[in-house]
């Protein structure tokens, strides 16, 4: 493919944008439905495995236990193929008779962002001043208030950088997720244009240019969520150790 | 190329889980992926590594390169896969190529970093040292700075090999294969099968953790003094 094959893909992508209903909130086909429709996906996975680690990984961080949990996580969720867990759960959902469109792409991905939640949570509560956990105690915070009023925001740094790990494999992996779902987000379009050969380069280029800008307009919003999630007092600090 | 297919079984309302007579079956065809699969990742990890190599040595020797290659490589590993496929697919079609750019891209972010931090903890003393008896700048990075890294090195090689492992099945959406060809096998037949899938999966995750295995063993073997200073 030389030159001309690079113009034709070129004057594709043209007619692809071109289509009115390419820019429409409500037709499925549309740009702007299929990036909501991404995000939603993307976020509502994140917000579950959110909720089912933060709080264990709080605990166990806060009383010391579950270290080597916390360090094979990772490692587990790093060779764990999440193209092969999608298709799994959809084999699953089929002959369970339940929702393909639904309940395999979310499963695969809530567990696909709790290993980075779990070991971030955990490794942030952990390097924590131990004389600042003590002093809180010594005021006469009980247990559970040192856990929800002093490590969790103190750890949130981290615990974001956790989120926002998950948050971009995430939106990868929704894209992926169009070989079995029905909706799919962005990844729709690619999913397609290989379908239909080299008459789809269009559509595929266009995909995946909006699946790569999504990524990487999310990455930018989380380094400025990194930001405002830094307590004032450890932005403080931060800066004095900068200067 | 993929001389060998996978044969369909008889349509069954309720098929077991998993059936060994799949795998007996499909033996030859489970070979041919395996081999695939480590052709992908061994390319893409080989091209990756002699990138790195290259990049780092130019951060070590220009301090002000180094951001900017990072934050380069930083935004490349931002970009998802299917996303990355696609934006080559138009150029060079669904190929080998295309399958390999993103995937030895991924490892560029860890394999940088590693390479340079591992040289930056060399022990001034030792460079030295190294310098006062006549050393090249060349021959310091190549037969001092760089074995005494190899730890750190091989611990970014390791990250890197498990996670391309896992990134290769999805090549098989450009028909690429690799075990990611059963994963995708096992939806495409009339009734679903589930045996293909849990083959694909299994023999991913095997792979990532024998190679993961082999490469810690390498590092013991070639850096032998690392054992006794941790």
């Amino acid at each position: 493919m030389g030159a001309e094959g690079a113009v034709n893909v070129f004057t594709q992508l043209g007619q692809w944008l071109a289509d009115p209903d390419r820019w429409s909130w409500t037709d499925p086909a549309g740009i702007p439905y299929r990036t909501v429709q991404h995000l939603w996906f993307s976020a509502l996975a994140l917000v579950i495995a959110a909720l089912l680690t933060i709080p264990p990984a709080l605990w166990l961080a806060h009383y010391r236990r579950g270290a080597f949990l916390a360090s094979s996580a990772v490692n587990i969720g790093r060779a764990i193929p999440s193209f092969g867990l999608i298709i799994l759960f959809w084999f699953l959902a089929s002959r369970w008779e339940v929702d393909t469109d639904f309940w395999p792409l979310l499963l695969a991905l809530v567990g696909l962002a709790l290993p980075p939640l779990f070991t971030n949570t955990y490794a942030g509560v952990v390097q924590l001043d131990q004389e600042v956990v003590d002093a809180a105690r010594g005021t006469g915070y009980r247990e559970r208030q040192i856990m929800f009023r002093l490590e969790l925001p103190l750890s949130s740094p981290v615990i974001v950088a956790g989120a926002r790990v998950a948050f971009l494999q995430l939106v990868a992996t929704v894209a992926i997720g169009a070989i079995v779902n029905d909706g799919g987000g962005l990844g729709r379009y690619i999913v397609d244009g290989f379908a239909e050969g080299a008459r789809g380069y269009g559509e595929i280029f266009g995909g995946g240019i909006a699946v790569v800008v999504l990524a990487l307009v999310c990455e930018g919003l989380f380094s400025l969520l990194t930001k405002l999630a830094t307590p004032r007092g450890l932005a403080l600090q931060q800066l004095r150790r900068a200067s | 190329m993929h001389a060998s297919s996978v044969t369909p079984l008889l349509t069954q309302s309720s098929r077991p889980i998993f059936e060994w007579r799949w795998v007996e079956r499909n033996a030859d065809a489970i070979v041919e992926r395996l081999g695939e699969h480590i052709a992908l990742t061994a390319t893409a990890l080989g091209a990756g590594l002699v990138v790195s190599l290259a990049l780092a040595t130019l951060c070590l020797r220009f301090r002000w390169f180094y951001p900017l290659v990072l934050g380069t490589a930083g935004a490349l590993y931002v970009i998802p896969s299917l996303g990355a496929f696609a934006l080559l697919v138009p150029f060079f079609g669904l190929s080998f190529t295309t399958a390999v750019i993103p995937l030895g891209t991924y490892t560029l972010l860890i394999l940088i970093r590693n390479i340079v931090t591992g040289v930056q903890q060399v022990p001034i003393e030792v460079r030295e040292a190294a310098v006062g008896m006549g050393f090249t700048r060349r021959r310091l990075l190549w037969q001092v700075e760089l074995p005494l890294a190899l730890p750190v090195v091989i611990a970014g090689l390791r990250v890197a090999a498990v996670t391309t492992i896992g990134l290769v099945t999805v090549t098989s959406l450009l028909g690429m294969g690799g075990l990611g060809y059963f994963i995708r096998a096992g939806i495409q037949t009339t009734t679903p099968n589930p045996s293909p899938i849990i083959v694909g999966i299994v023999l991913s995750v095997v792979l990532a953790v024998v190679v993961d295995l082999l490469l810690w063993l390498s590092e013991r073997a070639l850096a032998p003094w690392a054992r006794r200073v941790r």
